[in-house]
């Protein structure tokens, strides 16, 4: 459970932070009235809707983080036998890296007010974001016809599970950037198409990021990385 | 007395209003309705159906634990099913749902001043796969071979083997895919209730003036966002072991002579799982009860809270440590004497916070002005109640004590005391202290007194036996004890007087439904503000609040919510949306 307990103590360590710029210490009994800095205290300047995707991906992070605290605890038992990672998942892995880079570049086209950069950022990123789930099915059939089934061993159970739950984020991810894909060719107002946009851009970023370290856990290195760790530290 | 800027100085917005969606037709006023207020109330009217189901199914269990062999159609397997139901629906379905959904969805907006909540449609999704959820639920009732009765900590692998109910049947795959359901629901709730507060307080509304209620239920939102994915991978990992046969929880087993195809996995792994959200969600549940309580309190004695920064900061504290806590229900199931000292510690250490809440619960009371009207007898309940509760805590949060009592009848008064009885005597609290805003009537007074007594006491006859039950050894998810010698006949007539108690305390419980409807139409009108409260919700210009819940404007706040009894002010009472002061408020230690 130590990979689960890491993640909350940033959560827990951001949140702190937070709090600490909220004047915690005040008397609310003795204080009246309206000033600058209650003002100032309403709100974060940030978009609504930035905040709620960040909260989620707090919520999808933890998941994952969950999994992977499942994973080094089922590893430690007997029977586990590591599975050789196909190398498609490297392509795969190119492919969602393209993808994040596209809706980075729309992302900063629709700052400039480049529409038809927009539409080609967010079409490639949809395009490349397809693939890669086209991809990671097509890895998934390679193994099982090389004998690497769901049940067999519980390396193959989670490498199936975790590459799943992943795939399934990035599905529902599909659907928000269609959306806003929409929205660039029916004309939406510029600054909701460009919120929408962002909003894309920071989903990608993080699941490419968690497919970055889902990568490391299934390929072993993110053990091997923990063992050095422990072996430095005693 | 600091008055930091006259009355008309306040700067105007920066912030456009948010745009509320208007609804065309009944359909989208009331059913797929995106209002909080009505999605609180079809939360709460969903969580007391199913709620009633699992009153219904602890009769049955209680028919059978009293009077063993008298009632034919309660087989053990029966019995394990209605232990299971019960637990799973009263915990997750009624106790989460009903706090944070329900008083969750009516309260947040109103209370921090905002139209609604920030995502309304999100919102309006979160209800119904909740539903959903209920419905897959109930429909296992209904299935082949029934609901599964594994016991509501479904523990592996006896919860997917042929021998528990439901366990080779369509029984836990529901149970599993209604719990992963819920959870989805609840995730798109949650970011409502925490964004919402985050950033559609109103002006002057900083996170230091917001009632406790709003933190308790915000604190155990964060708290239930981060917990339930443990839920959830717990179950999607017990579905695949067993509708996909993988190994996750499953060891080799042998079952009814024949070796099962699982092999090597770890039933303990399930356990760190499923009490990593366990035991926050003991906190979810119990935190919003704290905040309500406290505002009940200090409403009903017409007095500031004590210590208001320590009741904070005593909220955030125990969502923080909870999470550190889960191996204490799992001492029985083996572990390094160090992780067991270790978990002793953090669960003791938990007392600290809560027992600063309770003093300064009790030093509200203190020279108060009280007034012993419903809202105001539940809370003191509840207090006694928790107290009680939280000191039996004490004897199980040490390992050495744990180990003989687990298991046994004292765990059960246990925990239905401190998650069972006192928080569902918050939620009466609160339904009798805040149903004359959502319905503009109040709750009958003398049915409202009898289901005060008849619940509060009753409860305390049913759970404090069970205490000497637990420490004669009796051991708890038994259908039948008739033929053991701990079962002796003194026992045995104790059991009997707990059923005959749960019978009454579960009818008073329809007498207060009979209230909630009878009152829509014949209580005593309300007026807006019955109770001479300053928290928000209580100065809207309309009551029940209309879809937006203020007027044309927001309100302003220029103080904190516990402005009673100001020596100097013309009344008891300064709402938070009053500007200008007045004398000196009581300063608090």
């Amino acid at each position: 459970m130590s990979v689960i307990l890491v993640f909350l103590l940033v959560v827990v360590g951001f949140v702190g932070w937070w709090l600490s710029h909220q004047r915690l210490m005040s008397k609310p009994w003795l204080e009246q009235g309206m000033a600058g800095d209650f003002v100032a205290l309403d709100r974060s300047a940030l978009p609504t809707a930035k905040i709620g995707l960040g909260v989620f991906l707090a919520v999808v992070g933890c998941l994952f983080a969950l999994f992977t605290s499942a994973y080094f605890m089922r590893m430690a038992l007997s029977d586990w036998q590591a599975l050789p990672l196909p190398r498609l998942l490297w392509l795969n892995t190119g492919v969602l890296v393209l993808s994040s880079v596209a809706l980075q570049c729309a992302s900063v086209a629709a700052r400039r007010g480049q529409l038809e950069t927009v539409k080609l950022g967010l079409v490639t990123a949809g395009i490349t974001a397809l693939a890669f789930l086209v991809g990671q099915l097509v890895a998934w059939r390679e193994l099982s016809t090389e004998g690497y089934l769901l049940s067999s061993n519980p390396a193959n159970s989670f490498f199936y599970l975790i590459t799943g739950m992943h795939g399934l984020h990035i599905l529902g991810g599909l659907v928000g950037l269609g959306r806003t894909t929409a929205g660039a060719w029916n004309g939406a107002r510029p600054e909701r198409l460009r919120l929408g946009i962002e909003l894309c851009a920071m989903y990608w970023h993080f699941l490419l990021f968690v497919w970055l370290a889902i990568f490391a856990l299934l390929a072993g290195w993110a053990a091997t990385f923990i063992d050095i760790c422990r072996q430095l530290l005693t | 007395m600091v008055d930091i800027t006259p009355a008309d100085a306040v700067p105007p917005a920066e912030v456009g209003e948010m745009e509320l969606y208007h609804p065309h037709s009944w359909w989208t006023k009331y059913v797929f309705s995106q209002d909080a207020k009505v999605i609180a109330i079809q939360y709460s009217a969903t969580a007391t159906a199913i709620g009633m189901v699992a009153l219904v199914l602890s009769w049955l269990m209680r028919l059978q634990l009293g009077f063993p062999g008298t009632f034919d159609f309660i087989t053990p397997e029966a019995y394990y099913q209605f232990i299971t139901m019960h637990g799973m629906i009263m915990v997750i379905y009624l106790l989460t749902a009903l706090f944070l959904g329900g008083f969750g969805n009516y309260l947040i907006p109103l209370m921090v001043g905002a139209r609604d909540m920030v995502f309304p449609y999100v919102n309006m999704l979160s209800y119904w796969i909740y539903l959903l959820a209920v419905l897959v639920l109930v429909s296992s009732f209904f299935a082949p071979g029934g609901p599964t009765g594994a016991g509501w900590t479904l523990y592996p692998p006896q919860a997917i083997m042929t021998g528990t109910p439901g366990g080779q049947d369509w029984g836990i795959i529901l149970m599993l895919v209604s719990l992963i359901l819920f959870i989805i629901g609840f995730t798109m709730g949650g970011l409502n209730y925490v964004v919402t507060v985050l950033q559609a307080r109103t002006r002057g509304m900083t996170l230091m003036r917001l009632p406790l209620t709003v933190w308790g239920i915000f604190t155990a939102t964060v708290m239930a966002l981060l917990a339930f994915p443990a839920l959830f991978v717990a179950c999607v990992m017990m579905l695949f072991d067993r509708a996909l046969g993988t190994s996750f929880f499953m060891p080799a087993i042998v079952e009814m002579g024949e070796q099962l195809q699982h092999s090597g996995g770890s039933p303990i792994l399930f356990q760190h799982l499923f009490w990593f959200f366990g035991h926050p969600e003991v906190y979810i549940v119990a935190l919003p009860a704290f905040g309500i309580v406290s505002d009940l309190i200090s409403t009903h004695a017409r007095k500031n809270i004590f210590g208001y920064r320590m009741m904070v900061w005593a909220i955030v504290g125990i969502g923080a440590l909870s999470f550190v806590v889960w191996a204490h229900h799992m001492y029985v199931s083996g572990m390094h004497p160090y992780f067991g000292f270790f978990f002793a510690t953090t669960t003791l250490i938990i007392a600290v916070p809560t027992a600063i809440k309770v003093y300064n619960w009790v030093l509200t009371l203190w020279r108060g002005d009280i007034h012993l009207t419903i809202p105001m007898l539940f809370a003191l309940a509840f207090i006694v109640t928790f107290v009680n509760g939280g000191l039996t805590g004490l004897f199980l949060g040490n390992v050495v004590v744990d180990v003989p009592l687990s298991d046994t009848m004292f765990v059960v008064a246990h925990f239905h005391m401190v998650m069972g009885v006192a928080p569902i005597l918050v939620i009466f609290g609160a339904i009798y202290h805040w149903y004359p805003k959502v319905t503009g009537r109040m709750l009958n007074e003398a049915l409202g007194q009898f289901h005060f007594w008849v619940t509060f006491l009753g409860a305390y006859l049913i759970f404090f036996p069970m205490h000497y039950l637990g420490l004669v050894g009796l051991p708890r998810r038994y259908a039948e004890l008739t033929d053991m010698t701990i079962m002796t006949e003194s026992a045995h007539h104790l059991n009997s007087f707990i059923s005959i108690m749960a019978f009454i305390v579960g009818f008073a419980q329809l007498v207060f439904l009979f209230n909630l409807i009878w009152s829509i139409r014949h209580g005593r009108e309300a007026g807006g503000n019955p109770w001479r409260a300053t928290t928000l919700e209580w100065q809207t210009s309309e009551t029940p609040p209309v879809h937006g819940n203020f007027g044309k404007e927001l309100p302003i706040v220029y103080r904190w919510a516990y402005d009673y009894s100001v020596p100097g002010a013309k009344e008891d009472f300064i709402p938070q949306n009053v500007p200008g002061s007045f004398g000196t408020s009581k300063e608090p230690a």
